[in-house]
This record gives structure tokens, sequence and C-alpha cells, in this order.
């Protein structure tokens, strides 16, 4: 099958290796890689702040390009649910709006995809440790993703899943983690303490962007918390 | 930004670095999660429940208007009067009206959420009238002279210990920290007003257009004791309230008292049809009920934000957002807090005076998943936004998302912006965190993650070639 891997615009420039990692685990299973070079953002923080134009702007972009590949793939929940989700919104009504349905209606999560549409569980990796899985919210409550990820861990040698006491959002929400910093980062607190009292080791997440708020929090108030994307993990043999 | 939402600011910062409040609250919705959740497993399909909800809400919307006239013919023709307010200010007139014209000086309230939304209290008291809120909490923080903390549960952010002091210095009473003993204070006090009061008020959470007929939900008893013990009795209710069949209560009284309270059903649903009939021997002379509009009718209008009316005001949205656990009631500023509010304030009130709301949320959509009339309600903060964004941009972000799309569209430019931000980001340390920094708003609390100077699309150009 021939996977296309968008990798968002803060993951491209902040967290490449956790695209490469996906691309190695794609083609581990024998299927064939693209990537688009001339396309770097789904649109989401202007679309998330109410411009919708300037969001339409970037993302008729991304619906011109990839509306006729096989699969799309992105290693985020949140972008996922941008394309997937929220596309159809923005261009309904517009001459876009066939494509960007066709768009949607291929366009796929990373453990989603590989658990549901390739139905694969076993990578092979192993990773003695004991790890909590943090849900990033647009993944769990925009396409329901909550079982492909854990049946993912699950067959990872060694590693134990320990879950939080209860699930909550970290507090990020794109751009309102800057424009509403006391309350993002009072939620991130909130986190980072739920991931320490599970004791866990690592904390993993199918979303960067949550990843690096907690972890950003953590750093800030030195507090001692390790955090791994779950393809980061999945491509370990320890 | 406009003062409310500077306030707004202000006002969370403040209370999100208040630990003790925050742990007050926490435990709170903590407690009422578990019962909650018990509650839903009673229901032998809690989804399908909330489907039918939403059903039987949205007919009530989509037949409003016929609805409302079958109420008000019912309820006439037992001697009810019925007004219809087009604005608060219009039902605060009718409720003085009510009072002057019987010589009315008190008025016992039971709980309404819609009498705060039009401010009923405030325009009483300023012509000289008592308004006396009869539900515990709101008999609390009417005391403290302070607006409901929650839509549900008004004084939840007080321990027993503030309540004991507050009864102590306002009441004049031997100080307890016994909940129970509290309870008696409040209700000893309360049942001379309700003897002595000349007018009863009550809010409703639905209205029979079948049966013609007010729908009102209460743990306390002291929403039958103002109905009954007053020679008159007042009711408000918002028009969006009214469904079609008797038999809809059926379902949506034991939904709302679980999502509303951790309950199986609250412990006193009546219903009121009329004033005292010739056969009977107790209720009030006079019954009056006003169905406020207040923009509800031009909400039932709009086809995105008409499902937003289907709300039954049972707070489950409020007590599962994080962004209520951490700023807290007070902190919105607002009749209606946490992803109700959010998304009705500006569309029942004003764009400008509340749309910072629409923009305080993560949108995590935890609301969405509780609500048990199904009410996107994280779609439609989206919606609000657009709205604020369209009607009213803010230069300078206009300019940065159209710099942004410049940025993204441009492989080049994306390129070489990585780059610069790469070399830029070397000298950040030297004032991460601080007010010149130019990413202050993230680093002040949050270490800032770094570029790498290799983008993904750099390794994927070498690794595809
Ligand atoms: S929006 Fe839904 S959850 Fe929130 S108060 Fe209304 S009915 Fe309850």
């Amino acid at each position: 099958m021939k996977i296309t891997l968008f990798a968002p615009c803060f993951m491209d420039a902040m967290f490449p290796d956790v695209a490469m990692n996906a691309v190695k685990i794609f083609e581990s299973l024998g299927h064939q890689v693209d990537a688009p070079e001339e396309l770097a953002c789904c649109g989401q923080p202007a679309f998330n702040t109410g411009y919708w134009d300037e969001a339409r702007n970037v993302a008729s972009k991304v619906v011109e390009r990839l509306c006729d590949v096989e699969a799309l793939v992105l290693p985020s929940g949140s972008c996922t649910a941008m394309i997937h989700k929220f596309y159809p919104e923005l261009f309904k009504g517009t001459s876009l709006e066939e494509k960007a349905n066709r768009l949607a209606a291929h366009t796929w999560e990373f453990s989603d995809f590989l658990v549901t549409r390739l139905g694969v569980t076993d990578l092979g990796a192993s990773f003695p440790a004991k790890v909590t899985f943090h849900d990033g919210c647009h993944g769990l409550r925009e396409l329901g993703i909550h079982d492909q990820p854990r049946a993912l861990l699950s067959k990872v040698r060694g590693l134990t899943l320990i879950e939080m006491e209860r699930v909550q959002c970290c507090g990020f929400g794109g751009t309102f983690s800057a424009k509403f910093p006391s309350i993002s980062s009072s939620m991130g607190e909130s986190k980072v303490a739920m991931v320490m009292k599970t004791g866990a080791d690592y904390v993993v997440s199918n979303d960067s962007s949550c990843l690096m708020h907690f972890q950003g929090v953590a750093d800030k108030q030195r507090k001692l918390i390790k955090s791994i994307h779950l393809i980061d993990l999945l491509v370990r043999h320890e | 930004m406009n003062n409310n939402a500077q306030k707004f600011q202000e006002d969370a910062a403040r209370i999100c670095a208040d630990s003790t409040h925050r742990q007050i609250i926490g435990t709170a919705l903590d407690k009422y999660a578990q019962g909650r959740d018990k509650k839903i497993a009673e229901f032998q399909n809690w989804e399908q429940a909330r489907e039918s909800a939403a059903q039987i809400k949205q007919e009530g919307l989509d037949d409003m208007e016929a609805l409302l006239r079958t109420l008000t013919k019912k309820l006439t023709k037992r001697g009810t009067h019925v007004y219809r307010a087009p604005t608060g200010a219009d039902a605060c007139r009718i409720v003085l009206n009510i009072l002057k014209q019987n010589g009315a000086k008190t008025m016992v309230k039971s709980k309404s959420m819609t009498s705060e939304e039009i401010h009923l209290n405030e325009a009483l008291e300023k012509e000289g009238y008592r308004p006396i809120e009869s539900d515990l909490g709101e008999f609390i923080v009417q005391l403290r002279q302070e607006p409901p903390y929650h839509i549900v549960f008004p004084a939840m952010h007080l321990t027993r210990y503030q309540i004991s002091d507050l009864f102590r210095d306002k009441l004049g009473c031997e100080p307890t920290e016994n909940p129970e003993e509290l309870t008696m204070i409040a209700r000893k006090n309360l049942r001379r007003e309700y003897v002595q009061a000349d007018v009863g008020f009550t809010g409703a959470n639905f209205a029979v257009a079948e049966t013609g007929m007010i729908s009102v939900t209460e743990n306390e008893g002291n929403s039958r004791l103002s109905a009954s013990l007053p020679k008159i009795m007042i009711t408000l209710i918002g028009i969006e309230k009214v469904v079609p069949r008797m038999q809809d209560l059926s379902l949506l009284l034991p939904m709302l008292a679980t999502v509303g309270a951790a309950q199986s059903i609250s412990c006193y649903n009546t219903l009121y049809s009329g004033p005292r009939q010739p056969d009977e021997c107790d209720g009030p002379e006079e019954y009056h009920v006003i169905l406020l509009d207040n923009g509800r009718s031009r909400l039932a209008k709009d086809s995105t934000f008409r499902e937003i009316l289907r709300c039954i005001r049972c707070g489950s949205c409020i007590n599962v957002c994080p962004i209520y656990r951490n700023v807290g009631g007070h902190a919105y500023n607002a009749t209606y807090p946490g992803p109700i509010g959010s998304v009705l304030m500006p569309q029942l009130f004003d764009m400008q005076t509340y749309k910072h709301l629409s923009f305080a949320c993560s949108l995590c959509g935890a609301c969405r998943d509780m609500c048990p009339v199904k009410i996107n309600l994280p779609h439609l903060l989206l919606k609000n936004r657009e709205a604020a964004s369209t009607t009213q941009p803010k230069f300078f972000e206009k300019l940065a998302f159209k710099a942004m799309s410049l940025l993204f569209n441009k492989p080049l430019f994306w390129k070489w912006g990585k780059r610069m931000g790469w070399i830029g980001q070397k000298f950040h340390p030297l004032i991460e965190g601080s007010v010149i920094d130019p990413a202050q708003c993230w680093t002040a609390t949050r270490k800032a993650p770094k570029l790498k100077w290799k983008s993904f699309k750099d390794l994927w150009k070498k690794h595809s070639k």
C-alpha cells in the first residue's frame, strides 16, 4: 500500500524523529511511504482561533495535494481531527467541498491506521518499563481513539501500562495555551501530578503537542517526568 | 482586550494559583463524578437515553411556538395568568407589577438561574422589595452577597467552617461545624420567611404542553413551600423549556437527576398547573407564569446555534470541564459558567462582551460526552470563535495568521523560517521566561521545546534519495 505521511508543522520542526520512525515502521511492514514536501501545516491554529479564511488559505493546499492519495496518515490525533472532522465543515459550500470530503474519508491517525486499517498490533518492540498513557483529547473525543494505542502497547515486551486516575486534558489546546497561560499551565500542572501519581517511568502519548506541553510544565518546575511519543516507543528494542 | 476579558484573565490567574480553592472544587467534583457514574450505570442504555432526550428537546424546539400556545391555553383555562416577556427587563417589570398590585413586600424564592439571568433580585431590591432565597446554597450566597458559584451547587466553593462563620456573623447564631446543624439554622430562619412572605417565586425545569403544567425539580422541599404558603405564586421559565408530552418527563427527570446531582431521581418533583381550584383546599390564590424569551426565539431560528436551546441546565458539562475545575465559577463573571455559559453568554447576550469565554477553552470535548442532550459544545465554541474573529478581528492576530499562511504555503519560507528560528533559539536562554521574551506567554510557566537543525523534511529528503 502507498501511505502518505504528513508530519504536521511543529513535528516537522521540533520532533522530526517521531515522523521518521513512523516512516521506518511502515517501510518495515512492506509499505511504500511518501511525504509531501510542499505541505507544512493543516491550518488548525488559524481555524481554532476563528480565522477560517486564513485557515482555508493553508488547508486548501493540503486538500488539493492529498485528496487523491490512497491513505493519508498523521502521527498526531489533533491534526488528524482537523482534516478528518473539520475540513468538511471548513470547506462546506466552497468549490473544494467534495475534495475535502474525499480527503477526510481516507485520513487516519497513526495508531488507528495500524490497528484498524492494517490490523497490526505487534511490531516486535520491547521496552521494559512502567508507562502511563495520555489520551490527546482530539484523538480521543473527535476520533474515538482509545483502544488502538493500548492494543499496540499491550504487545510491547516488558512494558507495563498503568492508567491514570482520570482521563483529563493536559491544558495545551493550541493557541489557548498562549492566550490563557495561567489556566493552561495550571491544567498542565494537574496532569503532571496525575502522571507522577502513577509511579510510571514514562508517560506515552500519540500526540506530541500534549507531551510538549506537560513536559514543558514539568521541566520548568523541575519535576521529573519522562515523556515519549508512542511511535518512538514502538521502534525500541531494549 | 475589553474590561471583561481582562478581569477574567486576572481572576482566573488568581484562582489557578490558589491551591486550597482548587482542592475544594476538585474534591467536590470527584465525589460527584463517582456518584454520577454509578447512577449512569443504572440506565439500561445511557447512550440511547441521551439520544432520546436530545430528540425530545429538539422536538420541543422545532415546534416551540405551537407548544407554547397549547401550554398557555391550558394554563389559562385553570386560571393562571400567563405572560410572555421578550426581554429580562420586561420579565422584571411583570414581577414588580404583580408585587405592586398586591401590596406585597417580601418574596420568597426557590432556585432559579433564569432569575439570575435577568438580575431579578437587583431589580426588586432597587424598588424596595425583599427577595429571599430559600434554596440552602442560594441562601448562603445571598447572605454573602455574591452570585451562585455553580448553576446547580451555588455554594460548592465554601467549606462548612466558612458557612458557620457566615451564619455567626449574619444571623448571630452559635458557630457549629456540623452540616446538619447548619442546615437547621437556615431552615429555622427560612420557615419564618415562608409564613410571612406575600409572594412565592419558583424557577422551572420543564413545561409540559400536552397537560399545561410546569415541572419543578428540587431536593429540599423549599420550592413546594414557596409555592404553597404565600397567597401568590410566580414562576419564571425560559421558553425553550417546553416539551411536548407528559411522558417525556419520565426520561428527562431521571436524566436530570443523574447528571445534575448524582441521584436516581430528585427528592421532590412537582407539577403546577394553576392556582387553587374551587374544590381544592390549598395552593396559592393566584398563579402567574412568565415565559421568558430574552434572545431565545432568535437563537431558535439560527440553524447552527439552536441546539444550545436543548440545554436542561443540569450542570454536567461544568462538572467535567477542566477549565472550570481550575478557575472556578466566579471567574467567569457570567450567569452561566463553564462550557454551557461559554457558548450561551456570547450568543444570548453580547458577543464582544463575552467572546473571551469562547476562547478560554482547550476544546477537549469532555463536556460534549457528558451532556445528556448531546449538545456539541466544543464545535459551537469554534463557531463562536469564528463569529467573533469575523465580526471584529484582532488586527495583530489576523496579521499573524496571514503571515503564517505565507510561511506554511511557501516551502522556501518555511525552510528558512525554521533555520532562523534555530539560530534565534541559541540566544533564547538569555531571556527565556522574562518579560522581554517574545514567547513569554509560553515560557513564563513552561520550558520551550527546541527546534531541530534538521527538520523532518530534511531527514525525509535524505532518506528518500
Ligand atoms: S449544555 Fe448539556 S451538560 Fe451543559 S448544562 Fe446544558 S444540558 Fe447540561
